[in-house]
């Protein structure tokens, strides 16, 4: 099992994404809201002619709002049922392989963490936390239907 | 026929293609069961389309062949060296016929038996000219592959990659006209744009297919569930080749199967009730298809008993739908359009079919959901019919763009009504409880303001904003107040991720020319969100209208510049729409300028074919409800009202008066003696006189008729039972006493035969008319 992971920081915390979920990784400029919509979906961008759904990954944890007014964010773009997304992450760090399965967390996290958990991951680096993209994208049921 | 000749030519020859390496493997290994078994699906479907077609002689081959190859796999018989090359020799046969068949050919010539015969156990193989047959086969079949076949999924994504395609040209184009560039990159550029176009229609006629496909099982259908239900019914389908997006024909298929079940089962009548009704026993079901702009419409018809409003409107008071006040008020267009409603059938007894209740307000959300729209008439004892109204491709479409707060949304353009300023002199806005309503003409309409309904903040006064009068599909008029109002554009339009969707607001995403992500509103999805209650406002509108039209003596007008640049104005009730069409479409026709019109041609005034240039011309459609013309005109300036005097014309014309329309002076245009005199001669009033001309008659028919039809009568021949006012005979004929109230006797010779001869010479042009008139004249009219 020597799946990729791209290493990236949410909330001043290190996870993992599974790269092969990842198309790219980009800065976004510019940011058109959507009113009315969940408030974890922070807005659309156009990438390379493709309209891009960005979701604030901060948000989505319920760990608080990416400030998005100072301009450039850095997203990875995914791929889930046809859309595209952008997920806004505060930094980009690395691809690296994992060495083993995921296995649950036996701690407790927070419960925005918890949603999107799918195990934990060794790698050289350490144990990281690898994310669901799609529960990422779903954001917190709760609050969306709030 | 050609069709199905074509596809089935493609088959055969892929599935060929596809053997030659088979037949190869198995001469080498003749046990080898995967490959025996693929030849046998070859011949088998050789077998079976052949039987269809009526190709005898490939018939028998490929079944001699299958009933071998069924031995072979049933273990009856062991696959030996003579076998293979009896089989080999067939299909190469098969595949010189299909060669044959494509190229449009004869059949080659000879003799299939000994073929036949080689497969026979322990038969000698007869087979040496197989070899070269083939060899002629194959060159002669990749001479020219007409067709290949693609999986709709490649096509899918070619036809995304062009939408991204013109997305990146429109980004394109907006760098370029930011920067300083020669005139040699823009000549190119213009050139990528142009291919690009050219691309993208072609690419989207890929995605379009024949409606047929959607008609093709209908027949079937119909016949099961009319077995089903011991009806009798016929199935006319027309209009097959229209083409629609292939997305498209998914979307209607399920509604239109809806509305053919619920026709064979609660329209048409049992054959016993026909006959009392006296129809004929068997039932027609009528379906056709035809495109009108950008829409196909497809109408679904069955002259069964048809659809009792007043039954309707009782089943939807029991059932709570509708309050019997407001019941009373529905028009019977309203009352039909109650069997869309949810939770309403007029069933007796609930069928395995249909009737359940469920079904028609589905098929009319259905149809909404892709922009279409359904319409439902029908008379008791008559028959029903339906129509759906849908657009020819989803992916494409035309939008307003309109701000508020400074950020960009579009609105798709087939739900706008009209635009209006909120300051404008027919508008006026008032707030009450809270709610906005607004009065446009005296209309009034509940206003839902974009900036509250999206919790942006709009710096713009509520006094400067735009009104976009919006209806949604199936739903009732409202007007939205944004920011501004932008552009038209076309826009490609793509789904929104769930996430968006969720807020029931937009429609879908698309790009901007300045390549920016745009928002695509769904008109019904905010009437909802904004709290506009259809129904309830909708008649309330329409009570509103009454009395302020009644208290106001103001006579709505549209006022407008003449081609000739004059100031004029026309009520605005006659105008039934504006229209435009090309320059080309009017023409001096029949004593008169007309204009073609989609299917129409009407009598166009306004214009005396002098000024009709180049381009366009615009006219309005005026109504009188029962004809139509055509008034052509440079420019809308307003729509006002009248509140001065008007000074009337001294003699009656086109214009009836002058009067102070917005301050300055407008000629009012006289409707009524528009159509007096543009559709005149045109107009059959029912109590027209008619005339009997014999219908054997060629002369009759050819000369005379039109003279006669010229002085205003309607002819009719022995066959009509009606009783003629004149008849018209030749000498030496026998005309029915009692049906002849006046008969006009013609005779080939000029001159009289005596004195008593009352007869017309019947080339004496003036003698006809004066009998004709007199004719009319002893009428008493």
């Amino acid at each position: 099992m020597n799946e990729l992971l791209l290493v990236v920081t949410i909330a001043n915390e290190r996870v993992a994404l599974p790269a092969a979920a990842v198309e790219s990784v980009v800065e976004l400029d510019t940011l058109i809201p959507v009113p009315r919509a969940a408030p974890h979906v922070a807005g659309l961008s156009a990438l390379r002619s493709r309209v891009l759904t960005v979701i604030d990954c901060m948000r989505s944890l319920e760990l608080g709002t990416t400030d998005c007014s100072d301009g450039i964010r850095e997203a990875a773009v995914v791929e889930l049922d046809g859309h595209h997304y952008a997920l806004i992450v505060d930094l980009v760090e690395d691809v690296v392989e994992s060495l083993s399965e995921p296995i649950p967390v036996r701690a407790a996290m927070g419960t925005g963490w918890e949603r999107v958990s799918q195990g934990m991951v060794e790698t050289e680096q350490g144990p990281l936390l690898l994310v669901n993209v799609a529960a990422l994208i779903a954001g917190s049921e709760v609050k969306a239907a709030a | 026929m050609d069709d199905l000749i074509a596809d089935f030519v493609a088959e055969c020859r892929e599935m060929l293609e596809a053997l030659g390496g088979e037949i190869v493997a198995w001469e080498a290994h003749p046990a080898d069961r995967a490959r025996l078994d693929s030849i046998f699906r070859f011949v088998h479907t050789v077998k079976g389309n052949c039987g269809f077609f009526e190709f005898p002689r490939l018939e028998a081959l490929s079944h001699a062949a299958e009933d071998a190859l069924a031995d072979v796999r049933a273990g009856r018989r062991q696959a030996d060296g003579a076998l293979v090359s009896a089989v080999l020799a067939i299909i190469d046969r098969i595949g010189e016929m299909v060669a044959a068949i494509e190229a449009g050919e004869d059949m080659p010539t000879g003799d299939d038996n000994h073929l036949i015969d080689a497969l026979a156990p322990g038969a000698e193989g007869a087979v040496a000219p197989a070899a070269a047959t083939a060899a002629d086969a194959a060159t002669k079949a990749s001479v020219a592959p007409r067709t290949i076949r693609l999986s709709v999924e490649l096509l899918d994504r070619v036809m995304s990659t062009v939408s991204d395609m013109v997305l990146a040209r429109n980004e394109l184009a907006r760098r370029l006209r930011e920067s300083e560039n020669d005139v040699h990159v823009d000549g190119a550029f213009e050139r990528l744009s142009s291919i690009i176009a050219e691309m993208r229609d072609a690419i989207t006629r890929t995605r379009m297919q024949r409606i047929e496909n959607l008609f093709v099982g209908l027949p079937r259908m119909v016949r099961d569930l009319s077995a089903e239900l011991g009806k009798q019914v016929l199935v006319d389908i027309e209009g097959g080749d229209v083409e629609l997006d292939r997305e498209m024909i998914e979307m209607i298929r399920d509604p239109l199967t809806h509305i053919i079940r619920n026709a064979v089962d609660h329209g048409i009548e049992k054959p016993a009730e026909r006959l009392k009704a006296g129809k004929r026993e068997i039932a027609i079901l009528s379906v056709s298809a035809r495109q009108s702009g950008n829409q196909i419409l497809i109408d679904i018809h069955d002259d069964g008993r048809g659809i009792d409003g007043k039954k309707l409107v009782e089943k939807a008071i029991s059932g709570g739908l509708v309050s019997k006040d407001d019941a009373a008020q529905l028009s019977p267009r309203e009352q039909l359009a109650l069997i869309f409603e949810a939770g309403l059938s007029t069933a007796k007894e609930v069928t395995a079919i249909s009737g359940r209740g469920v079904g028609m307000d589905v098929v009319r959300s259905n149809i909404e959901r892709i922009g279409g729209i359904v319409e439902v008439d029908s008379k008791p004892g008559e028959g029903t019919r339906m129509t759906l109204r849908v657009p020819l491709t989803l992916t494409i479409i035309p939008a307003l763009t309109v701000s508020i707060a400074g950020q960009h949304f579009a609105i798709p353009r087939s739900a706008i009504e009209e635009i209006v300023r909120a300051n404008g002199e027919s508008v006026t806005l008032e707030h009450l409880g809270g709610a906005g309503v607004a009065t446009i003409r005296g209309r009034r309409v509940p206003e839902v303001s974009l900036a509250s309904i999206l919790g942006l903040e709009s710096n713009v006064a509520e006094k400067d904003r735009t009104l976009v009068v919006l209806r949604p599909a199936g739903g009732d008029v409202y007007a939205l107040s944004v920011d501004r109002i932008h552009d038209h554009e076309e826009l490609v339009v793509k789904p929104a991720a769930p996430a968006v969707m969720a807020t029931g607001l937009y429609a879908g995403t698309t790009l901007a020319d300045d390549g920016s992500p745009i928002l695509l509103f769904d008109p019904a999805g905010i009437a909802e969100v904004g709290g506009v209650r259809l129904e309830a406002q909708e008649r309330a509108a329409r009570i509103a209208e009454g009395p302020s039209a009644a208290v106001s003596k103001a006579t709505p007008v549209l006022l407008f510049r003449g081609l000739d640049g004059g100031r004029r104005a026309l009520r605005l009730a006659v105008v039934d729409r504006i229209e435009e069409v090309p320059a080309s479409a009017v023409k001096q026709a029949a004593g008169q300028l007309r204009v073609q019109v989609g299917d129409a041609i009407l009598p166009l005034a306004g214009a005396t074919g002098a000024e009709i240039g180049e381009g366009k011309v615009r006219l309005f459609r005026l109504n009188d409800g029962a004809h139509e013309i055509g008034y052509a005109f440079a420019e809308v300036i307003d729509f006002a009202t009248i509140e001065h005097d008007i000074i009337h014309a001294e003699r009656p014309g086109e214009i009836s008066g002058v009067s102070l329309v917005n301050g300055e002076p407008a000629e009012l245009v006289d409707a009524h003696w528009l159509f007096a005199n543009y559709v005149g001669a045109a107009a059959r009033e029912p109590d027209q006189l008619v005339c009997l001309v014999p219908v054997w008659d060629p002369w009759m028919q050819n000369m005379l008729r039109p003279l006669i039809e010229a002085a205003g009568y309607r002819v009719i021949d022995d066959s009509d039972e009606e009783a003629p006012d004149v008849v018209i005979a030749c000498q030496g004929e026998d005309v029915p006493e009692e049906a002849s109230p006046k008969t006009i006797w013609l005779r080939t010779e000029p001159e009289a035969a005596g004195k008593k001869d009352q007869s017309i010479y019947r080339y004496d042009r003036a003698g006809l008319l004066m009998a004709l008139k007199s004719a009319s004249g002893g009428r008493g009219k």
